[in-house]
């Protein structure tokens, strides 16, 4: 599976490369989106959802960084 | 081609829109639209499509910027006094947007080279502000079946339709022939509010975005008009007339021509 690593990517530029992103994949493919603690997790992964997309987990990693993993929904 | 990191952060507020995203960005980008006027009317659609991200601008008149129009033609500044007004705007879009190519044409659209002109470019814009030039830019429009959005202001009173030929009325269907010289008056004369313009400009910039990026119900079909005095938008439908000159049943009309007794209709400003 393909990483988007987007931390240190403030918001809303974070958002939209995620977007940016996932309009290069097909309907059902799944990417991890790397995202920073605090504004970006709170924002991006709801606003990927707003986008039609689907969040299938969301795991904090060992550095305190966060790992979501989307299925991208239908254009 | 991928948009650049910077192109990602100017066009950030366009790509979160799910109706644009990066592909609509793109399709901005690699858009070609021609704005016929650099006054009032063209001043703001050039704003505004610069910021957009149109990739290229064509933008025609003959004109130098005067003092009488900085009060509405938001493009000029007070040091651009004798400027050619292409030039004016040029040096602003450019400012306002490295990634837009500007190309000029200080020139007044005629019969002789309008065809020419539109035909490069994949939507046009009617900022212009005399009959004659109007019914030409409708015709040459309707014939080469380009896109376009009309605009024009008088005094407090705007109005705007965007025209597809062949699917739309157009501003024959609604007008068939100009009126005659001096039965109006023109907006030298008439005076007109200096915000007036920044209205029915930027909603001619709109359709053209919406156009461009297939989104949207486009003012087709329908007449917007706007009073500013009494702060009322009426959106009028108004179908394609059977008997339209250029786009009805038997027209009359099969190529451009100049309505000459017209040309000099509103071009009093100049001393
Ligand atoms: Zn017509």
């Amino acid at each position: 599976m393909t990483t988007i690593d987007l931390r240190g990517v403030s918001c809303p530029t974070n958002f939209v490369k995620a977007k940016l992103a996932l309009e290069e994949l097909e309907t059902g493919d799944r990417v991890e989106i790397l995202l920073d603690d605090g504004e970006a997790v709170k924002n991006v992964p709801r606003s990927l959802k707003g986008e039609g997309h689907k969040l299938l987990g969301l795991r904090e990693t060992a550095e305190g960084h966060y790992l979501l993993e989307v299925e991208k929904g239908e254009e | 081609m991928a948009l650049t990191d910077s192109q990602i952060e100017r066009y950030s507020r366009h790509i979160i829109l799910k109706e644009v995203g990066g592909k609509g960005q793109q399709k901005l980008l690699n858009s070609k639209v021609l704005i016929i006027g650099a006054g009032g009317l063209g001043a703001p659609i050039a704003l505004y499509l610069a910021a957009a991200g149109i990739g290229t601008i064509g933008i025609a008149d003959a004109d130098s910027v005067d003092l009488s129009n900085l009060q509405r033609q938001v493009i000029h500044f007070t040091p651009d006094i004798g400027k050619p007004k292409v030039i004016s705007a040029k040096e602003k879009i450019q400012a306002i947007n490295p990634d837009v190519q500007v190309r000029t044409y200080q020139q007044w659209v005629s019969a002789a080279n309008i065809m020419e002109l539109i035909s490069q470019y994949d939507f046009v814009v009617d900022g212009t502000d005399n009959f004659a030039a109007k019914f030409l830019i409708n015709d040459a429009c309707v014939l080469a079946g380009k896109p376009y959005s009309h605009g024009g202001i008088l005094q407090f009173v705007g109005q705007t339709i965007t025209v597809l030929p062949g699917e739309s009325t157009c501003y024959r269907c609604i007008f068939p022939t100009p009126p005659p010289k001096d039965a109006i008056p023109t907006c030298s004369q008439a005076g007109v509010i200096g915000v007036l313009p920044g209205v029915i400009g930027s909603i001619q910039a709109t359709e053209a975005i919406k156009f461009l990026l297939g989104k949207g119900k486009l003012l087709a079909g329908r007449m917007l008009t706007y009073d500013a005095l009494e702060m009322k938008f009426r959106d009028v439908t108004i179908n394609r007339n059977p008997n339209c000159p250029i786009c009805g049943e038997n027209p009359t009309i099969t190529q451009v021509r100049d309505e000459l007794e017209l040309l000099t209709v509103c071009d009093l400003e100049k001393p």
